[in-house]
């Protein structure tokens, strides 16, 4: 019998710290950027009934496999999105030299610099 | 379990700790409440969460809980509830429990 089985408190995921001391929740209002809100209408169509792709259950359980160093380096809107990379990677509905590719025409398109940019996250399989 | 709860009727949420996604908060297992309302039937968010989809159906209860029970160091009344939304498979009847 496992650990879990026996109800030995034992994995608790790195998202599930209710409870746990984190200080003063901040309680203003933050302006999203219009990435962010493009993302949300991303993971929206993906999920729909045409789609199927990507439900709010799939996007929880790729957030909870990304890791947990991951997971606190980015922001609420940035694990969306790794998630999103996440799970049409692995669907193989796009690869990563595609979305590298699209990111960099972009980049030129916009003229941000590179060095600006962050580092593409690097998502393990589970 | 497999049975309908019923309104009133307290419960103990299942010490499991399984990977995965999982919707019963850490902090609330194994403890007992009282079910407040049957919410009607969801596709099972931890299928759904690692097949993309399910058809299975599952029971979501709203379960109250005492403060005072839930946090080892609450302060304030003893009163003070709490309701969470749980699935049928993490709770089980105190009087089934002690069988």
């Amino acid at each position: 019998m496992s650990d879990a089985a026996k109800g030995v408190p034992g994995h608790r995921g790195y998202h599930d710290i209710g409870g746990l001391a984190e200080g003063p929740v901040a309680q203003t209002e933050h302006v999203l950027e219009p990435w962010e809100k493009r993302v949300d209408a991303l993971r929206v169509l993906l999920g729909d009934n045409k789609r199927q792709i990507l439900r709010a259950d799939g996007l929880r359980h790729a957030i909870e496999t990304m890791g947990e160093d991951l997971y606190l380096e980015l922001t609420y809107y940035e694990r969306w999105m790794a998630a999103i990379i996440k799970v049409l990677v692995e669907r193989g509905l796009m690869n990563e030299t595609e979305i590298r590719d699209r990111m960099s025409a972009i980049q030129a398109r916009l003229d941000i610099p590179p060095a600006r940019t962050r580092p593409w996250p690097r998502i393990e399989s589970p | 379990m497999s049975r309908a709860l019923q309104v009133g009727e307290a419960v103990t949420v299942d010490a499991r700790y399984p990977d995965g996604h999982i919707r019963t908060p850490y902090y609330i297992r194994g403890k007992t409440g009282v079910v407040c309302a049957a919410m009607g039937e969801f596709p099972d968010p931890e299928v759904a969460a690692a097949n993309g989809r399910t058809d299975a159906m599952r029971a979501l209860y709203r379960v109250r809980f005492l403060q005072r029970d839930t946090w080892a160091d609450y302060a304030g009344s003893d009163h003070d509830t709490i309701d969470i939304e749980i699935y049928a498979h993490w709770l089980t009847p105190i009087e089934e429990a002690a069988q």
